[in-house]
């Protein structure tokens, strides 16, 4: 069942970056693409617990502080070691200027 | 008086059950504040620098091969296989560090080819090591963890000595290879390296045995050693400089502690140590924010420098400082060397520093 929460907004994500957003003790991160689209995933890296807010955003890719696991943002794909596991991904909409996600 | 418990260095022992009980085991570390803005600015990557250096690289490693060709059997010879085999036996540490990090080239097949043709120079599985690199990275330096401790405590120092001369890591990493190849990995090894890559670190090694074997009946074809000179060999000959700069990122410091100004070490070296080295000389900066990549490492020391230790002003004074805390080693095993922080930085988290297997501390 779809839960939309208000994230952020828009211009709190540069282009090309990404944010943390912390919400039921859950940690997300927010990430704003080269082509100015909004995207969602988990916060922590599936490898080991480092916040991918800290990360570096490089077109589709965020890359881990860490250990510097990649995956693609808009798909969760994780792009090879460290990180075998895919990132979960969230439906994101921005309305009135928010960006929402669906953490349902 | 308490009896302090001797490392194990196992990564499936006591102090492997030690770390992870005493939360030291993928611990959270500290971290100098560095504003976004400007951290995302030194992350930035670029094929840039990495392209030029890798041209000037490959140039010098050929043209000093060809030198050693052109001059073999001549005293000749001897400036070529210096160069050589720094570049082969030495240079290839580092290209296999950065580019095993992905940060030397922004695009990700240039890290990929430099990464496993360096591993390959190396004798380093580049599956294996990749994974044990990330466990360095998780747990710097914790006893039971870290698969890439240099010098454990007691010290070893005859051992310390002859690493400069490839010796042992030579008759270390062919070995482990071999064993590799035939499908067999260590259990210190199975703890770091996922099952679902463990087939693919065989792979990797197979391929190595069958180029060195390749050159083996090249060499004996031709009835020459300038084969293994050029490939294999300088993993002897030329490693003495990766030893020189590579020891000093940790030796003497703490160990089990989750700050890296504790257990890591940054020195100020030459220009040409620092090509060949590719800027690991910053290497606490490097270990508190592996995003960086190597050209803009000294400007993250910039940066963060008033929240760390004062850098050790040449590989020299480094030795010099470490050289007496080794010797104390010997007989008491806890001691190591605790660096002064200046007035502007943040202290040390003593909670976090105080186990008892780290008592002793030099100041």
């Amino acid at each position: 069942m779809a839960e939309w929460v208000e994230a952020c907004a828009v211009e709190d994500v540069d282009e090309e970056d990404v944010i943390r957003f912390d919400h039921g003790g859950r940690s997300f991160a927010i990430y704003r693409s080269p082509d100015d689209a909004f995207f969602a995933t988990d916060g922590f890296c599936t490898h080991e617990k480092a916040h991918l807010a800290d990360g570096l955003v490089m077109d589709d890719i965020i890359e881990c502080p860490k250990h510097n696991g990649r995956f693609n943002y808009k798909t969760g794909q994780a792009k090879g070691a460290p990180v075998c596991v895919n990132l979960k991904t969230y439906p994101v909409k921005v309305e009135a200027g928010k960006v929402m996600i669906d953490i349902g | 008086m308490t009896t302090a418990k001797k490392r194990d260095y196992s990564l499936v022992g006591e102090s492997t059950r030690r770390a992870i009980e005493t939360g030291l085991a993928s611990a959270e570390w500290y971290h100098t504040d560095v504003a976004r803005k400007a951290m995302k600015e030194l992350m930035q990557r670029s094929d840039g620098p990495a392209i030029r250096d890798t041209i000037i690289w490959i140039v010098a490693i050929l043209g000093s091969a060809a030198g050693i060709v052109w001059f073999w059997g001549t005293w000749w010879v001897v400036p070529f296989l210096f160069v050589y085999g720094v570049l082969y036996g030495s240079s290839s540490d580092s290209r296999w560090h950065e580019c095993g990090h992905g940060t030397a080239f922004r695009t990700r097949w240039m890290n990929d080819v430099v990464y496993h043709i360096a591993s390959f120079m190396l004798m380093r599985n580049p599956v294996q090591w990749r994974w044990s690199h990330a466990r360095h990275h998780t747990d710097t330096i914790i006893v039971g963890r870290d698969a890439e401790i240099a010098v454990m405590r007691p010290p070893d120092l005859i051992k310390a000595g002859l690493a400069f001369t490839g010796i042992l890591d030579f008759r270390y990493s062919l070995p482990t290879l071999v064993r590799q190849a035939f499908g067999t990995l260590s259990d210190d090894e199975k703890s770091y390296i996922p099952e679902m890559e463990q087939p693919k670190a065989v792979t990797a090694a197979r391929w190595h045995i069958a180029v060195y074997v390749a050159t083996i009946a090249v060499a004996i074809a031709l009835r020459s050693w300038i084969p293994l000179v050029l490939i294999g060999l300088p993993r002897l000959y030329g490693t003495w400089h990766m030893v020189t700069t590579g020891l000093l990122q940790h030796i003497g410091l703490a160990d089990n502690v989750i700050d890296h100004r504790l257990n890591t070490r940054t020195v100020y070296m030459n220009p040409v140590s620092r090509f060949i080295y590719w800027n690991m000389n910053y290497h606490v900066e490097h270990h508190m924010f592996p995003m960086v990549p190597y050209h803009a490492l000294p400007k993250l020391h910039e940066l963060i420098k008033h929240d760390l230790p004062v850098a050790n002003p040449s590989m020299w004074h480094a030795y010099r400082e470490v050289w007496p805390v080794l010797l104390r080693q010997l007989k008491y095993e806890d001691y190591y060397l605790k660096r002064e922080l200046p007035p502007t930085a943040k202290p040390y988290r003593g909670e976090f520093h105080d186990l008892d297997i780290t008592a002793a501390a030099a100041e």
